[in-house]
């Protein structure tokens, strides 16, 4: 996983709350066998929309979505996370996210930033009235800096640290590895293999 | 301290612990397939991390292999994929695989058994819910999600949190008649489906050391349906005489050092669960579903709820639902409920042990008229051994279909399914709705009640043939 400490990017204003898993990414999508490759599937059925704010010319490559409470309720799909990620988004800011969607976020290392939602509406205007604003969010300082807003976001301490050091999952466990091997060792000859 | 069962086999697999993080268990077997894999492997390959060790990893198709006409390819390009996917995979990564046409192919948890590679006080986990069947040796088994599968191939670990203990204790014997599938229906009916939500169910008493390898494998299969992380059953001779001489069991030396462990594996006498819960099995009969989870079951000489029974509102609405859904009306006998499709297969009850007392009951009788019948095998070893013992003449001079291993309509990834409005009496363990296709209705009932209902036409139990 990447490290993460500060970034920089264009953003675009979700003006919606309750964004559910459905919507991030519908179900038809989860039979596929791979890891990437989910960025179609993203808003799919609000992209058929032209003025989807994702279709708007002004918004086209953003890596930062402004979104309204209550983002990612619904299922538990890790879908919803590699669709933002494989669209190309590396945070989401909101003034309140799911749980299973922030912890699912946390292991693929998608930044939720979570701000007062006086926040969110400041950044959308911002966002509406100049698109090409560009927003920094500061994991370090755990701020976000738009033109002449400064704000600080919430965001948990362990989370953080893994998202800084880059570490997934494996990755911590992977800190053990000495421990695992000293384990092996200890492990009982008749214990079966599949070889 | 004294410990139970659960606790003993946690404890010797912890590799790392630390005071407010989750213990870091080893696995010593990790069980794939096709359809939670793929994105493991994908996650392995961006992060350029090999599996690390596939000489404790073992993959099988069977989520979406078809059971007709295996030599061909698979028609559905979706099934195609992610059979495709996993050959590609274990290939890449090492894994060792037994693929369709593999005479050690078919459902995860009866490849691992039958090879005695589930042995007691080993980690078991796989990518499904099912895994709890393994818990029949006095494993602790239970299944995890893909980025949990993931961490396992890189790994051999994952950091857990102790789960909680719940004693299930099954007073006296089981009357003739009554199997291991009755009796779990009736816990689940009993605890709810999210009775063991939280805990580790041991299983215990008379009744079940009574039980057949076989027998408990059902039993620890359906812990999950009770909302339970794993279910588990202690060690005795019953599990050393079934594992003694299987080919991935210890031999010589190593089988006298394993035993002498394996016999350690007991509740202590003091230890304490954190619920328990008591079954006489002398009051059990035949069991069977009405509704649409497999909490909502009844005996077979039972009627069809009411909602008027409801214990709370909640339960009302649920009751008025299934009633809808599975289109009965209150107070029918469960005996009346005509079905049209049955069954025979899955890994709750597709092993040699569900096939032979299948056929017993279909000996020499015929299936009722316009009645469609399965029989899927759990894996090839079951089917050629049940090809041995003539049983799939039996099935097929009854009129049932015999088909070849895998999970089959247990949840009809494969063309196995029902048609909406079809009904089917189903040894398998899941009647939610759809389960078994769109639209389709599935009453749970253990294999003599299927073997019986697809011979009468209607819920039956083998005692109805012979009036
Ligand atoms: S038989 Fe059914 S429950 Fe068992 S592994 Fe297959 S799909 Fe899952």
């Amino acid at each position: 996983m990447e490290a993460f400490t500060v970034h920089t990017g264009t953003a675009a204003p979700l003006r919606r709350s309750n964004v559910d898993t459905d919507q991030i990414i519908p179900a038809v999508y989860l039979k596929r066998i791979t890891r990437h490759g989910f960025e179609d599937g993203l808003f799919s059925a609000w992209r058929k929309d032209p003025d989807f704010v994702l279709n708007q010319p002004a918004y086209q490559g953003v890596t930062i979505l402004v979104a309204g409470p209550d983002f990612g309720t619904g299922s538990s799909r890790e879908h919803a996370v590699w669709a933002l990620q494989d669209f190309g988004f590396k945070v989401v800011i909101s003034s309140r996210f799911a749980d299973i969607f922030r912890g699912n976020s946390g292991k693929g290392g998608l930044l939720t930033a979570q701000v007062d939602q006086e926040v969110v509406e400041r950044l959308w205007s911002l966002l509406e009235s100049d698109p090409a604003t560009p927003v920094t969010v500061d994991l370090a300082a755990r701020e976000i800096h738009a033109g002449d807003l400064v704000a600080s976001f919430d965001v948990d301490d362990y989370l953080r640290w893994r998202l800084m050091e880059g570490l997934d999952d494996v990755g911590i466990t992977l800190k053990s590895a000495d421990d695992i091997t000293t384990f092996e060792e200890r492990r009982p000859a008749f214990l079966p293999t599949t070889v | 301290m004294a410990r139970t069962l659960a606790q003993k086999v946690w404890q010797d697999h912890v590799v790392r612990s630390a005071e407010g993080e989750p213990d870091l268990l080893y696995i010593d077997l990790h069980l794939i397939h096709e359809v939670t894999s793929p994105q493991a492997f994908d996650g392995l390959r961006d992060a350029g991390r090999p599996v690390r060790r596939p000489d404790l990893t073992l993959a099988t198709e069977d989520h979406n292999v078809p059971t007709i006409d295996i030599d061909k390819p698979i028609a559905d390009p979706v099934s195609r994929a992610q059979v495709e996917a996993l050959r590609k995979n274990c290939a890449e990564f090492g894994v060792p695989i037994y693929s369709l046409g593999n005479v050690e192919q078919g459902i995860v948890h009866v490849v691992g058994p039958q090879l005695g590679l589930t042995q007691p006080g080993m980690t078991v986990v796989c990518g499904d819910s099912h895994t709890s069947t393994h818990g029949a040796f006095g494993a602790l088994a239970f299944g995890i999600g893909t980025s949990e599968v993931e961490h396992v191939l890189a790994t051999q670990t994952l950091p857990l949190k102790p789960f909680k203990t719940m004693a299930i204790t099954v007073n006296g014997s089981l009357p003739a008649g009554v199997s291991a599938k009755d009796l779990i229906l009736a816990v689940i009916a009993k605890i709810g489906t999210g009775g063991g939500q939280g805990y580790v169910l041991e299983y215990r008493g008379d009744a079940i050391r009574a039980l057949s390898m076989e027998g408990r494998m059902t039993i620890c299969n359906m812990s999950i349906e009770a909302g339970a992380r794993a279910g588990m059953i202690a060690p005795d001779e019953t599990t050393f005489a079934y594992l003694e001489g299987k080919e991935r069991a210890p031999k010589g030396s190593e089988w006298d050092a394993a035993v002498a462990y394996w016999k350690t594996l007991q509740t202590d006498a003091d230890a304490v669960f954190d619920r328990e819960v008591v079954i006489e099995a002398s009051e059990l009969s035949p069991f069977v579903t009405w509704g649409t989870n497999p909490g909502q079951g009844v005996p077979l000489s039972a009627n069809v709820p009411s909602p008027a029974d409801a214990v709370d509102e909640v339960d009302r609405i649920a009751i008025e639902n299934a009633l809808t859904y599975m289109d009965l009306v209150a107070g029918t006998p469960m005996r009346d409920v005509k079905v049209d499709t049955v069954f025979i297969g899955s890994c709750t009850n597709g092993r040699i042990e569900d096939l032979r007392v299948a056929a017993e009951v279909m000996k020499g009788r015929t299936v009722a008229d316009g009645m469609r019948v399965l029989v899927v095998p759990g894996s090839v070893r079951v089917r050629l051994q049940a090809h041995a013992e003539g049983l799939d003449t039996i099935f097929s001079a009854a009129g049932a279909e015999w088909r070849e291993a895998g999970c089959s309509m247990c949840l009809a990834m494969n063309p196995d399914m029902l048609a909406p409005g079809e009904r089917s009496a189903s040894t398998s363990n899941r009647n939610f709705e759809g389960r078994q296709g769109p639209g389709g209705r599935t009453h749970l009932v253990s294999p003599a009640v299927a073997a019986a209902t697809a011979i009468v036409g209607r819920l039956a139990s083998p005692a109805d043939l012979e009036k």
